[in-house]
């Protein structure tokens, strides 16, 4: 059973999602898919415990073995990034029983879920997978999964989101494909393994150098790095609630991993970072991520696009840390990964309450609220805490590792700025908790009843993660370490 | 034959940029699926170009074209045509709901 723990892993949501698409009624689809995902994350579970005691885990589909068959290979930090997506995807699906009921017509909901299920398979299949190709099939696996997802979105404009999403996917994709082509074309292989040692004696060729730059802007736009974020606001905004819960906290941190894959195990820290002056620039963007980020999302009336831009910003922190390239800056990007997904997910699991209830997330509309909905905004405000990187809460633990970062770097530049966008994000969360909290209720929001505990329960899983891994961060930054020293070939 | 392919590689993916910075979604469409042949055409390449040679493995033969990219870019070429099947239906949804072709429709600006 151990022995297959592995394809388990990306076969259970992939052969349960045409299963899903045949059963007849919301509830059936939604229960059946409930139990998949709880199935996947009981799964990721004991292959972290696999991983953690064996050191690395290594499967060849139909027993054909690397480098000429598929390859699927967990270390810790992809168990690690598994078990993130997984205990995501298995709390935003009770959540997503009312909320999908409210946004989404009746005959759609069974799609709905297929899809759901199809985009969990890509992601997890990402991050399992030690094959450069098959990587790309499973990011256009869950980019188009995504895509659907999004634009089943109420608003209409979801349609003009999910387009933009999928030109500006696809052309990274494309960057991907290009990316992989060329190393294959260097080396006559795809898995990464067998990469990583082949690449090294060709790697100062203008083609190795073509193919990391390619790799690099095209895992950027998936990730939405700061300028290549353009297509996040939009399909953050108008996602159903579900999706933009279950994308903002798992789709990012999951391209985040390919972009340390790539960097780490395939090119090698050497090359990446002294070869190529890919240090610099990503460290530059991510800073200007955090400042510009955080200033537009000050300035946005609907909560669902302010929370968008923060997850740029958010990105901005994993990637200043990632960028240093040093074992307290990774870990500090690996353990944000992590943090990240807890009150991201939280906060818009808290706006899809709100919207159930009132139909919009426009902060006009929410005046007075906190009366009506005090769970609710209770959430939105712990959740805020975290954001901001307040003391007890996971992101201050995140803060604390990639100021520490930046000082053992000695940037005492950067350590200021990290802290002065934690001001702003001090700012754009009390503009909605001061509207929330202090002024009078409108009369339309007097009827509004607190959102169901269905939905009020997952949200506050995560906000209790949230404090949770705040305060004992033994687990979270032990296995930061651990996957931040695997990536950079110290330790075991 | 190698330059041949490279300058039509280089012709497609120009046109392609110039189509996907156009505003209305038809042109935008036609430019990701002709970025796709290129990347697609480019990867093809890659095996190497030659012309009536074994599929596979020929006896005394030692310059035979890689199958693999072959394969890697049929699988593109399937994942593309999925992506672009329901990039047209998108597209083709929004012009309904929304009344207009521009790929920013119903954005305030």
């Amino acid at each position: 059973m151990t022995a297959h723990l592995l394809i388990l892993q990306v076969i259970i949501p992939l052969v349960s999602a045409p299963v899903c698409l045949l059963l007849r009624g919301d509830r059936a689809a939604w229960a059946f898919t409930l139990t998949v995902s709880w199935a996947v994350l009981a799964n990721a579970l004991l292959l972290l415990n696999t991983v953690l005691a064996a050191g690395s885990l290594s499967y060849a589909i139909g027993a054909w073995a690397g480098p000429f068959g598929i390859e699927y290979r967990v270390d810790t930090a992809s168990a690690f990034v598994v078990l993130i997506v997984a205990s995501v995807g298995a709390v935003v699906l009770p959540f997503a029983y009312k909320s999908v009921r409210h946004e989404i017509p009746a005959e759609r909901i069974g799609l709905f879920y297929t899809c759901f299920l199809l985009c969990l398979t890509g992601l997890l299949g990402i991050v399992v997978t030690g094959d450069a190709f098959n990587l790309f099939v499973f990011l256009e696996i869950s980019s188009l999964s995504s895509y659907t997802l999004i634009s089943l979105g109420r608003d209409r404009r979801a349609l003009t989101a999910a387009f933009q999403y999928l030109v500006m996917g696809t052309i990274g994709a494309t960057f991907i494909l290009v990316g992989v082509g060329l190393m294959y074309m260097m080396t006559g292989t795809l898995n990464m393994a067998d990469l990583a040692e082949r690449l090294s004696p060709v790697a100062d060729t203008r083609t190795v150098r073509a193919a990391f730059a390619f790799l690099t802007v095209g895992v950027s736009l998936k990730l939405a790095l700061f300028p290549l974020h353009l297509w996040l606001p939009n399909a953050y905004t108008y996602a159903p609630s579900a999706v933009s819960a279950f994308l903002a906290a798992t789709a990012t941190k999951v391209a985040v991993y390919v972009l340390l894959r790539f960097f780490f195990t395939v090119f090698g820290v050497e090359f990446s970072f002294e070869a190529m002056p890919v240090g610099q620039i990503l460290s530059m963007l991510a800073v200007v991520a955090m400042l510009v980020a955080s200033t537009v999302a000050l300035f946005q009336d609907d909560i669902k696009r302010m929370l968008a831009y923060s997850s740029v910003a958010q990105v901005g922190y994993i990637i200043l840390g990632i960028s240093l390239a040093s074992v307290t800056g990774l870990t500090a990007g690996i353990i944000h990964l992590f943090n990240h997904a807890l009150m991201k997910g939280a906060l818009f699991l808290a706006m899809g309450c709100l919207f159930l209830r009132l139909g919009s997330v426009h902060i006009q509309d929410l005046q007075g609220i906190a009366r009506r909905m005090p769970w609710t905004m209770a959430a939105f405000l712990l959740g805020g805490l975290s954001l901001i990187g307040v003391p007890l809460t996971t992101g201050f633990v995140s803060k604390w590792y990639l100021v520490q970062a930046a000082l053992e770097d000695n940037r005492w530049v950067v350590a200021v700025l990290i802290l002065f966008s934690s001001l702003l994000a001090v700012a754009y969360v009390w503009r909605v908790v001061e509207i929330a909290y202090f002024r009078p209720a409108r009369r339309v929001s007097l009827r509004v009843a607190e959102a169901p505990a269905v939905m009020l329960v997952p949200t506050w899983v995560l906000i209790g993660a949230n404090f949770y891994f705040g305060i004992d961060t033994s687990l979270t930054s032990a296995l930061a370490r651990r996957a931040a020293e695997t990536f950079l070939g110290i330790g075991t | 034959m190698e330059a041949l392919v490279s300058i039509l590689i280089g012709v497609m993916t120009a046109s392609a940029v110039y189509l996907l910075l156009r505003t209305h979604t038809f042109p935008v469409i036609l430019g990701l699926s002709l970025l796709g042949y290129a990347v697609n055409v480019f990867l093809f390449a890659s095996g190497r170009l030659q012309l009536d040679s074994a599929p596979l493995v020929e006896h005394g033969l030692k310059q035979l074209p890689d199958p693999l990219p072959q394969a890697l870019v049929l699988t593109a070429i399937v994942i593309g045509f999925g992506m672009t099947a329901f990039l047209v239906v998108l597209a083709l949804r929004a012009l309904g709901a929304l009344g207009g072709d521009r790929v920013d429709e119903g954005e305030e600006s």
